[in-house]
């Protein structure tokens, strides 16, 4: 799936009467199965870009052109999972679909077979954000969202979460947006980086990434974050 | 056990009571046990229970079916909600009994006019209490289902719906109770038969035993319902939630 955005603006109106701009001039494409990693200052108006491309928000100027039948699937900064089903039953009613075979997979992937069928409620905090990113997989999307999908996280779990977001997003080959705080996570998933200035949120840089995921090591990683450091100084 | 331990409390009260009175104006428990018994061996209790619980029912589901949804109607639409604000404000103010007057005059004493005077009674409490709950529905969850493209009817089943259970709930208790009250004043008025019309003999032939006896097989009734229906359902709704110290 081919994602092209054109957002012209963005602005809000607060409780005040004013009106203030989020995004402006907000220009990309994101090729079939490409991840595209968003860094910026917290509050530079990420998630209000991430609810226009998922389509919840249709109240700017602009235009946002991927395949009207793309599957979308999408985790989003909180868990927003139902705290009256069952793990399981989160993930089916928005995977219909899925079979047993691959819903049984995705659970093991994620460490989540124990907990099929505890409510969320029961359930900390990082196990909720693995229920919804078997959400998102389960559906087989064409386009995945991830909004902070591992923020709050211990590293080590962290790690491991992303170690699975890689392998899920190449088994199969999904157009990918990512944002994050964590250099971490933008280094070791990204194709490209897209590094956004503060509110009104534009793209200062982009910075392709061409080594293939599984192949980076531990020198061209820190070389990489190196680099995306100076950038976001320069840019400061 | 507790239960129990509190009913036999109540009938300690009871006798104590009846005794300091007289039988006169309180007849103690047997006299009143006598009466029921004979009611029953007649097959009047069990006939008048049936009808005004036939009518509880009818009038019940009846108001909550419309109440909840006109109350989804205005929580969701703005226009439905102030179009429909001063008819509930009429309607919750409206005093039962110039409701079930006006539909006995209006409709005649017939059974349509004594349930849809109950059930108007009932509908604007339904009314607000689902409307509350449509004004707090997650509009997290509701972008979740739009995002995934959960269907319309499936979305409302399993995310709309369970976080309306609670004031459906509520609604469902606080409108039976209502209902309960207002079904023996409508039978009391204008039926030849139920709970409310036994009543009104009694209390002209000054039966009191008789009185009580239909009066405590209701309230038993009643008990039976709220533990047996209305306490199972609550759980099993709220069934999710981490349980209250």
């Amino acid at each position: 799936m081919q994602l092209e955005v054109e957002i012209a603006s963005k602005a809000f109106t607060n409780a005040a009467g004013e009106r203030f701009d989020v995004l402006a001039d907000l220009n990309f494409t994101l090729g079939a199965g490409e991840v595209g990693v968003f860094v910026g200052p917290s509050g530079c108006g990420k998630s209000t870009m991430l609810r226009i491309l998922a389509g919840l928000d249709h109240d700017y100027q602009g235009r946002v052109t991927r395949p009207n039948d793309a599957r979308i699937g999408m985790v989003f900064q909180e868990p927003r999972l139902l705290p009256w089903r069952t793990v399981e039953e989160n993930v089916r009613l928005a995977a219909p679909r899925a079979d047993e075979a691959t819903l049984s997979a995705l659970f093991a992937v994620l460490e989540l077979t124990a907990h099929r069928s505890h409510f969320p409620g029961e359930l900390s905090l990082g196990l909720a954000r693995r229920v919804a990113l078997a959400r998102a997989f389960a559906v087989e999307p064409d386009f995945l969202i991830l909004d902070e999908p591992l923020a709050s996280l211990d590293d080590a779990l962290a790690a491991r979460l992303r170690d699975q977001i890689a392998a899920l997003v190449d088994s199969r080959s999904v157009t990918t947006l990512l944002v994050t705080h964590s250099m971490d996570d933008a280094v070791r998933l990204g194709d490209r980086l897209f590094l956004l200035s503060p509110r009104p949120a534009r793209i200062l840089d982009v910075m392709p990434i061409r080594t293939p995921r599984t192949a980076r090591g531990d020198a061209e990683i820190s070389g990489i974050k190196a680099d995306l450091a100076k950038l976001s100084l320069a840019n400061m | 056990m507790l239960r129990l331990l509190s009913f036999a409390v109540f009938l300690a009260v009871w006798w104590g009571a009846a005794l300091l009175a007289g039988a006169a104006k309180l007849p103690p428990p047997p006299a009143v046990l006598a009466a029921a018994v004979a009611e029953a061996g007649s097959g009047a209790l069990f006939f008048n229970l049936g009808v005004t619980l036939a009518r509880v029912a009818l009038a019940f589901t009846l108001a909550m079916t419309l109440g909840a949804a006109i109350g989804y109607l205005m929580g969701r639409v703005r226009l439905a909600n102030r179009l429909g604000d001063p008819w509930l404000i009429l309607l919750l103010n409206l005093p039962a009994l110039v409701v079930i007057v006006l539909a006995y005059i209006w409709a005649g004493l017939t059974e349509v006019a004594a349930i849809a005077a109950i059930a108007i009674n009932k509908l604007p409490t339904a009314v607000v209490t689902v409307r509350e709950g449509t004004r707090a529905l997650d509009a997290a969850l509701d972008e979740m289902a739009t995002v995934f493209a959960i269907p319309r009817w499936r979305a409302f089943r399993h995310v709309i719906l369970p976080q309306l259970a609670p004031y459906i709930a509520a609604a469902a208790r606080s409108g039976l109770s209502l209902v309960w009250k207002i079904v023996l004043v409508a039978e009391l008025l204008g039926r030849p038969n139920g709970v409310g019309f036994e009543i009104g003999v009694a209390f002209q032939l000054f039966d009191i035993p008789l009185l009580l006896a239909y009066s405590l097989s209701f309230v038993a009734v009643v008990l039976a319902i709220e533990t047996m229906l209305v306490q199972p359902f609550e759980a099993r709704v709220s069934r999710w939630r981490p349980r209250a110290a």
